[in-house]
């Protein structure tokens, strides 16, 4: 018999009972749409880590000055001040591949008319524009006047500048940083949350002379050069774990520690707390995926069980057709194409379900989805192996009936 | 004309049929040898339990002998597999059954095509020969119709044009009347005993006497043997009874 006939065959067959074949499907049907919501969902969670690991930077290597130990208590890391921006741009002439960024950090209190708002302070060079990978939303750049010549000039965040300013044009208002009066000169682009949760456009950007100098004071000034952190980037195609180990030895050398010696800095390679948070969005959404195909396997008994009932029910015809001269592979054919057209129809009709339920979530809770349609291909492939494999039981149950047996069933 | 083939159509030889349940040993079929020419009709009678029902099932090709000996057309059957049963069935054997087993909600014509289809005949052959056998039944009006839209009688011409459509060795009706009332009893009989005037071999299982009257033959069962096996040189018209009945009326 032909495919076509086969087909024929079997949806005749599935006609006759309507309701039975769509409630069979209902659970191929809901293990489709499962398997799709999830993996659209899913995906859409990796896509959003992804995106937040891009808005650090990439390839970045984080370094906080080291630890001081004052009169035997151990302080936390960036306590001490041992790091300087000679060292950050030694980093970027003695490691060709890299380019390092030095930065003072401290918060501040910030005034404009009568608004007022705590944030974070960062003293900069141009490089860690360009590390950070910050872009502009309006005005422009420091140039090297403002760092060379400490003038009070500022970028501001998104989460400043609406706090500030509400509605109002920021560029080229004076706001006052601790009482200091800064010209803001641009408005960064927005980066939303970190992997972290706190919001990374809530800080303040200035020149690093101008805020050892004005704006951050006394304990900055004690050591004249000293930096909190240095962001280094490492160039596209080379390995993090060697500039790692470059920036480290370099470090320890110029801060003449003997070997043996603890480091009095910290190095983070943040590509690795990036891997380490894809890995779990990514075992979130299989797990999410693998939960929903259960439900499909639970569909697939479904159509066994169902397909055992009308092998039992159509005894009678399966005899009738092995004495007109089916064969076994006739029989065979015959039922798994039943059950593949079960599984395939509720396949179709889960994806159509999946799709929109997708996009509803989508639409009503704000949730990022992805749907990406090898996943609806793989959903639609499940579905149809579901139907040959929980099919084949009872097809070939029905093939092996005796044929004597068959015709007298009553 | 073809000359006659040197051999009959059906030969057995100390054919039997033996079930096991538990402990029991049942004998449905005891040692028959019987020999059935092309062009007779015969009719196997007893009653139930005889074996004329497992004698049916081995000589249909729907079951494998015990031990004997079965040459269909000179063909042994004994050594076939059991796809090889189902092209002899397709090709050598039309059935007709009690209860016809037509399919439902299916029209008449696809009925009859069904054995073509695992013939492998392409699909507007298979039509043409269908709607041919259903004029031969005189049911070429009703191709479309589906059993349910259709009489008793009706319903096992559909069957006999199924039997048919293969052009098959001989034609094996089991209880074909047994459904039916007196009436379109005498009119399927009068069906099979043109088909068997036309050449077609027919082999009847019944337990009427009524029915095996129209036969040349009949093999009579009893405890998985053939007890009698008798000619009947002046088998009754079955069409003749049917016009003298319409005289009557």
């Amino acid at each position: 018999m032909t495919l076509f006939g086969l087909l024929r065959v079997a949806m005749r067959a599935l006609a006759v009972s309507k309701l039975r074949s769509a409630l069979t499907m209902l659970g191929i049907i809901i293990g489709v749409a499962a398997v799709i919501v999830m993996i659209a969902v899913g995906a859409g969670a990796q896509a959003r880590v992804e995106e937040q690991i891009r808005s650090l930077g990439s390839n970045l290597l984080l370094i906080l000055s080291g630890a001081t130990t004052s009169g035997g208590v151990r302080m936390g890391f960036g306590s001490g001040q041992t790091l300087s921006e000679d060292d950050a741009a030694a980093i970027s002439r003695e490691i060709p591949e890299t380019l390092a960024a030095p930065a003072l950090r401290g918060t501040a209190q910030v005034i404009w008319g009568n608004q007022n708002w705590s944030t974070v302070i960062f003293g900069i060079t141009p490089e860690y524009v360009e590390v950070r990978q910050w872009e502009l939303a309006a005005g422009h750049m420091f140039d090297p006047t403002d760092i060379a010549g400490a003038t009070k000039v500022c970028l501001i965040g998104q989460t400043v500048a609406r706090q500030l300013f509400g509605g109002v044009d920021p560029v080229g208002q004076v706001i006052r940083v601790r009482r200091v009066p800064f010209t803001v000169i641009g408005v960064l682009e927005g980066k939303g949350q970190s992997m972290m949760g706190s919001d990374q456009d809530d800080l303040i950007l200035m020149p690093i002379t101008t805020a050892r100098n004005r704006v951050l004071g006394a304990s900055a000034r004690a050591k004249q050069r000293s930096v909190g952190t240095i962001w280094v980037k490492v160039q596209e195609g080379h390995d993090m774990k060697a500039a790692e180990e470059q920036v480290r030895a370099l470090l320890r050398q110029r801060h003449r520690l003997q070997p043996g010696a603890d480091d009095d800095f910290s190095l983070r390679n943040l590509e690795e707390v990036a891997a380490t948070q894809e890995a779990s969005s990514r075992v979130l959404a299989l797990l999410l995926a693998a939960v929903a195909s259960v439900s499909l396997v639970v569909g697939g008994i479904g159509i066994m069980n169902i397909m055992l009932v009308s092998v039992t029910e159509r005894t009678r015809e399966i005899g009738l057709r092995m004495a007109v001269g089916a064969r076994t592979r006739d029989i065979l054919g015959q039922f798994l194409v039943e059950a593949v057209t079960l599984s395939l129809i509720g396949g179709l009709v889960g994806v159509l379900i999946g799709v929109g339920t997708a996009m509803g979530i989508a639409e009503l809770a704000g949730w990022r989805i992805v749907l990406a349609p090898e996943s609806v291909m793989l959903a639609v492939a499940f579905a149809f192996a579901i139907g040959v494999f929980f099919g084949f039981y009872p097809a070939r149950k029905a093939a092996r009936l005796n044929p004597v047996e068959a015709l007298r069933f009553e | 004309m073809e000359p006659p083939a040197p051999f009959p159509l059906i030969h057995t030889r100390d054919l039997a049929k033996v079930y096991r349940l538990g402990d029991n040993v049942i004998k449905a079929l005891d040692g028959v040898s019987v020999d059935i020419a092309r062009g007779e009709m015969t009719a196997v009678m007893g009653p139930s339990g005889s074996g004329k029902s497992t004698f049916m099932n081995l000589i249909g090709c729907l079951d494998l002998p015990s031990s004997g000996e079965y040459r269909l057309d000179g063909r042994d059957v004994a050594a076939l597999t059991r796809d090889e049963l189902a092209t002899m069935r397709n090709r050598g054997i039309g059935f007709v059954f009690q209860n016809f087993n037509l399919l439902a909600r299916t029209a008449a014509v696809e009925n009859v095509e069904l054995p073509l289809v695992y013939a492998g005949v392409p699909a507007r052959e298979r039509h043409t020969r269908a709607m041919e056998m259903l004029a031969k039944v005189g049911l070429g009006d009703r191709a479309d119709h589906h059993p349910a839209q259709l009489s008793g009688g009706q319903q096992q011409r559909v069957a006999i044009a199924r039997a048919l459509v293969t052009q098959p060795l001989l034609i094996l009706a089991d209880e074909p009347t047994g459904a039916l009332d007196s009436r379109t009893s005498l009119e399927i009989m009068a069906l099979l005993q043109e088909l068997n005037r036309g050449g077609m071999t027919v082999v009847l299982v019944t337990h009427e006497p009524e029915v095996a009257r129209f036969a040349g033959r009949i093999l009579r069962f009893r405890d998985g043997r053939v007890v009698q096996d008798e000619s009947n040189h002046r088998p009754e018209d079955a069409a003749a009874i049917l016009a003298a009945e319409r005289k009557a009326a």
